[in-house]
């Protein structure tokens, strides 16, 4: 008897001083971030660090797949390709190029996209129905990316500079432990006030991020499954589900396996290219 | 009956305060589900889920978008444009304010227009019409307004064709059955409307919308609670106090229809029933039909104690004498009331839900506490109804004296009546539901004659598989349907899916004019789309016009004011065209908020006559049953259904144009005319059978004995429902006057032509000269 109270003692000792160092703001610095007494420099410590997993990833290739429903339960899907090259300047967005399959009647059409980190992102299409590209010039990043749940500006690259950050708290996400950060975004056309993202402790992968429109009040979740580490070093989660809490329409979004290192290079990224494409 | 009445009476006149408490308990625990109560904000709680335009415009609700919304019209005051410098930075200030409204989802202004351009030959430009005001020059200005003009997705519809009126319509979605969101919505709303007055003093603004709809409904409701009630109120004891001079009775009458109208209302709350303008009626048609209880009992203890008993023992014979008639009025009543379950309508099935139990509390109210009063108050003797019951027998003598030319006339006027009723035709118009009183109905009238209306029709055009509205020949077919549509009539505005696609084929040119056409193969148009949908922002999406799979485009039609036969008129010709000129997956109809108000005439028409009937049914029923003769209860079938069918046609000569409150006339009614027909039957019944009268003397006795009490009850009824047409919603005004008529020609029909049926057809055998001899000397 003595000693089942001795082992819930020692239970209750560890428990306080497993609390009190998670939530002690001189004993927070352990985890390599700064304090949480100093949120919006641990927020940005973050999102460096997360940026910092996906490092010198050079070029993917890969498929996705979109599977939207409406209120109704109405189902629709979109399929692309997607092959992105890194930028190795760290002050702007990296390349990417789309080409999508489906529906049928959008088959080879492609876009090319500079993002860029404060300003307009430089886009072309190319039209096979017509076959010419076309340059689009329009600051909206914001809209329903083929009608889905997702704008482009919600899977278009995340750079660091794009947000203004601030650590919120520590918690329990599933299984893990997340760092839970608002990020205000800097580009003056975002859809968005704030986002709301749990990054994980260990991984510091994004695990679900929460949007908040232009009057401030909550509009989607998107939440990350399925993350598959390549070459040993980075992650991608292959299933993004955004549910918009306004309308009740729903976007499944699959990525199919990633190819790392598949040898695109800068001509493969341009005006030129995106009629090449097939 | 009457022995154990004279016990129960005994027993109420000795142990007042015991009766008093108990019945004050009954009203409190009743009460208490006042705390429940709730306004609906919603106009579609007036459809029910089986309601086939509802559903169509919930599966709208669910494909596209939320078809809710705000609209804001201006117009500068000084007859300038709605495109000048003041005026564009309105519409951007408005722009600006309508996303900061609570579950606002979309806004649409002249401003936030997404425009394509070309530049050079291979750039495509989307931009905002306008971005930014303070850089607005003559220049832009020019190449704006230039822009609307030419546009058939703005002009018409947010920028008049004189352009003097503008509008910004914001698209809601609030979570449905959410009053606080719907008010929340209200007031943000307001409050924009209010600083941009105020910024803007030189520009008209007004502010309508399904949203303000929804509002007035509950506003409306409010106004009646807080406005006839206490009108009802005042109007019952002045009554009282004149026709029976006694402060004492009136006092413990106004006690019982205050506890009977409390409980019922807190019973409301009890059972969750929203209070919706519709129910919002129901305490002053409860106050109206307790008061009728009260009258009957207060009036026959007065004659009683105007004929030396005292005060108990006249109590004690009013409860013997009327027990039975004021029970069996009670349940008609109930009856009659609780019919309205069978609308179509939810607001209706809780008015008559409401007022249906009040009708019950007030039968258990007069019954209890009522001669529990009355017997610790004073009461003496009254000259007044004295002289009143002298009135009623010079009346009957004038009635027998002449009742063949009477019934003869009375007859063919009621007849005549019934001969107008086929000159009703429904016509029901939403707006015009309010009056000039309430904000909602002068701006959507003002925002119809100068720029756009709210009245709304919706086309889900099918192209038969999934991404073939980017089929030339769906484009087409759309483009000249709306084409079709732009020349009706009724029409103030199309916009159609193949507008968006002309503009942006003509953008993907270099913006020469030959190319504002359909694109020319389906992957082009699919294309264009994809490339067009890519560059709009947030909430400016196609996603309202597109369903998921892009198998169907919204068109959306706009309407001046319409009524129900215009409505259908136009609905049967669309159809007509569209399977005339389209393929059979594009033969759809409309739906809308419009189509579901213009037809809730004739489906509540359908479920109340069916109602009605049962009502009619049940409550003869009742009747033969308490008076245990069929033969009268074949005559009160006269009294009974003649009024609601004459006062309707009496109605037709004056107004043929009716609204859906007449499907609600003849429930509301029936229970009401019904009491004074039990009150002369039960009467003239007793006279015949129990005093062996002949059917002349019984038709004197049933008119001195309760004559007064029931003109003094149908003068309360009448001015009752009178009272309803203060309100500032029309369905209740026009159902208070044409029930209130109602109750009038039932009161016309009791005393001029039921007593010369009854001596017509009840006197067989007996001598003629009869009719002569008077009262005092019994028949045989």
């Amino acid at each position: 008897m003595s000693l089942s109270l001795k082992n819930k003692f020692g239970a209750l000792v560890a428990t306080f001083a497993l609390s009190t160092a998670l939530s002690s703001p001189v004993l927070a610095g352990l985890d390599g971030l700064p304090g949480t007494e100093q949120p919006e420099a641990r927020g940005l410590a973050i999102a460096q660090a997360s940026d910092a997993t996906n490092l010198g990833y050079g070029d993917t290739r890969t498929e996705m797949e979109m599977i939207l429903t409406n209120a109704n339960g109405d189902v629709s899907e979109r399929r692309l390709r997607f092959n992105t090259l890194e930028n190795k300047n760290p002050d702007d967005g990296d390349w990417s190029m789309m080409i999508f399959d489906e529906p049928r009647d959008v088959a080879g059409t492609a876009m090319l996209t500079y993002a860029h980190i404060l300003d307009a992102d430089e886009q072309w299409m190319y039209l096979p129905a017509l076959k010419r590209v076309k340059r689009i010039s329009s600051v909206n990043k914001s809209g329903p990316f083929m009608g889905s749940e997702f704008a482009f500006e919600d899977f278009s690259s995340q750079e660091v500079g794009k947000y203004s950050y601030k650590w919120v708290r520590d918690e329990a996400c599933g299984e893990r432990t997340c760092h839970v950060t608002e990020r205000r975004p800097l580009y003056k056309h975002s859809g968005y006030t704030r986002m709301i993202s749990w990054t994980d402790t260990t991984d510091y992968q994004v695990r679900k991020i929460v949007y908040y429109d232009r009057k401030n009040t909550l509009l989607k979740t998107l939440t990350f499954d399925d993350y598959r580490q390549y070459e040993d070093k980075y992650w991608r989660a292959h299933e993004l589900f955004m549910q918009n809490h306004v309308t009740d329409k729903t976007t499944m979004l699959r990525w199919d396996d990633y190819e790392f290192s598949t040898g695109l290079t800068a001509q493969d990224f341009n005006q030129n290219s995106l009629k090449r494409t097939r | 009956m009457p022995l154990s009445m004279e016990r129960y009476g005994a027993f109420v006149t000795n142990n007042p305060i015991k009766v008093i408490v108990a019945s004050l308990l009954v009203a409190v625990i009743a009460l208490l589900g006042a705390q429940n109560l709730r306004l609906t904000n919603d106009y579609r709680y007036f459809f029910t889920k089986e309601n086939p335009y509802l559903t169509a415009f919930q599966e709208l609700e669910r494909t596209y978008s939320s078809p809710d919304t705000l609209l804001f019209v201006y117009q500068p005051k000084d007859g300038s444009k709605a495109v000048s410098r003041e005026a564009l930075n309105l519409a951007y200030d408005l722009t600006e304010g309508g996303w900061q409204i609570p579950y606002s989802t979309r806004v649409d202004s002249i401003t936030n227009f997404q425009n394509t351009r070309a530049i050079g030959e291979d750039d495509l430009e989307v931009r905002s019409l306008l971005d930014d005001p303070a850089t607005l020059d003559d220049t832009q200005m020019q190449y704006i307004e230039q822009t609307i003009v030419n546009e058939p997705l703005l002009i018409g519809r947010l920028l008049s064709h004189d352009r003097h009126t503008a509008s910004v319509l914001m698209s809601m979605r609030p979570p449905v059955d959410d009053v606080v969101a719907n008010n929340q919505i209200i007031s943000e709303a307001r409050s924009l409307l209010a600083a941009m007055r105020a910024k803007y003093p030189n520009i008209r603004i007004e502010l309508t919308g399904s949203q303000m709809l929804s509002n007035a409904f509950s506003e409306a409701a409010q106004n009646d609670l807080a406005t006839l009630t206490p009108l009802m109120f005042a109007l019952i004891t002045v009554v009282l106090i004149v026709t029976t001079r006694k402060i004492a009775g009136t006092l413990a009458s106004m006690l019982v229809v205050t506890l009977s109208a409390a409980a019922a209302m807190g019973s409301a709350g009890w059972l969750g029933i929203p209070i919706s303008p519709p129910a919002s009626s129901a305490p002053t048609i409860i106050l109206t039909v307790a008061v009728a209880d009260c009258v009957h009992i207060l009036i026959s203890a007065l004659v009683s104690r105007g004929q030396g008993m005292d005060k108990k023992q006249a109590i004690i014979e009013s409860l013997k004498i009327n027990t039975q008639p004021v029970f069996l009025t009670s349940v008609t009543t109930a009856i009659g009331l609780f019919s309205l379950n069978f609308s179509d309508s939810p607001p209706y099935r809780d008015l008559g839900t409401i007022a249906g139990v009040g009708a019950l509390y007030a039968w258990f109210f007069a019954m209890t506490i009522f001669p529990a009063l009355l017997s610790l108050l004073p009461m003496k003797a009254s000259n007044v109804v004295d002289r009143q019951s002298r009135m009623m027998s010079w009346i009957a003598e004038k009635v027998i004296s002449r009742r063949k030319p009477l019934l003869i006339g009375m007859v063919a006027v009621t007849v005549f009546g019934i001969a107008m009723l086929p000159r009703l035709t429904f016509n029901d118009r939403f707006v015009d539901y309010f009056d000039a009183r309430m904000d909602f109905r002068v701006a959507s009238d003002w925002a119809s004659d100068n720029l756009t209306g709210i009245y709304i029709l919706n086309y889900s055009m099918e192209s038969g598989e999934a991404g073939a509205i980017a089929n030339p020949e769906y484009l087409a077919t759309l483009d000249k349907f709306a084409g079709w549509l732009r020349t009706q009539p009724e029409v103030k505005h199309v916009a159609s899916f193949a507008d968006v696609i002309k503009r942006i084929n003509r953008s993907m040119n270099g913006d020469r004019e030959n190319f504002y056409a359909v694109p020319t193969s389906r992957d082009m148009g699919a294309q264009y789309l994809l490339l067009y949908e890519m560059s709009l922002p947030y909430g400016l999406d196609l996603n309202d016009q597109l369903n998921v799979d892009k198998s169907a485009s919204r068109l959306i039609v706009t309407l001046r004011n319409l009524g129900t036969q215009e409505m259908t008129s136009l609905r049967a010709r669309s159809l007509s065209w569209l399977k005339a000129n389209a393929p059979e997956e594009m033969w759809v109809d409309a739906s809308g908020q419009a189509v579901m108000f213009a037809f809730i005439g004739e489906r509540n028409l359908r479920s109340m006559v069916f109602g009605t009937f049962i009502a009619f049914v049940l409550i003869s029923a009742c009747l033969m049953l308490a008076l245990r003769s069929l033969r009268l209860g074949l005559i009160s079938l006269i009294p009974n259904m003649a009024p609601p069918a004459a006062a309707m046609g009496f109605f037709a000569i004056f107004q043929n144009e009716v609204g859906f409150w007449t499907a609600f006339v003849s429930a509301t009614a029936i229970g009401l005319i019904v009491d004074a027909t039990v009150h002369i039957l039960s009467k003239y019944r007793y006279a015949r059978i129990d005093l062996q009268y002949s059917s002349v003397n019984a038709v004197r006795y049933s008119f001195a004995t309760v004559g007064t009490a029931l003109w003094v009850s149908s003068l309360i009824l009448i001015i009752g429902f009178l009272v309803l047409t203060h309100s500032p919603f029309l369905i209740n005004v026009m159902l208070g006057l044409v029930v209130a008529l109602t109750i009038f020609v039932a009161l016309i029909l009791d005393f001029l032509l039921l007593p010369p049926l009854l001596i017509a057809v009840d006197s067989r055998g007996e001598d003629p000269s009869e009719g002569d001899v008077a009262m005092s000397q019994p028949a045989e």
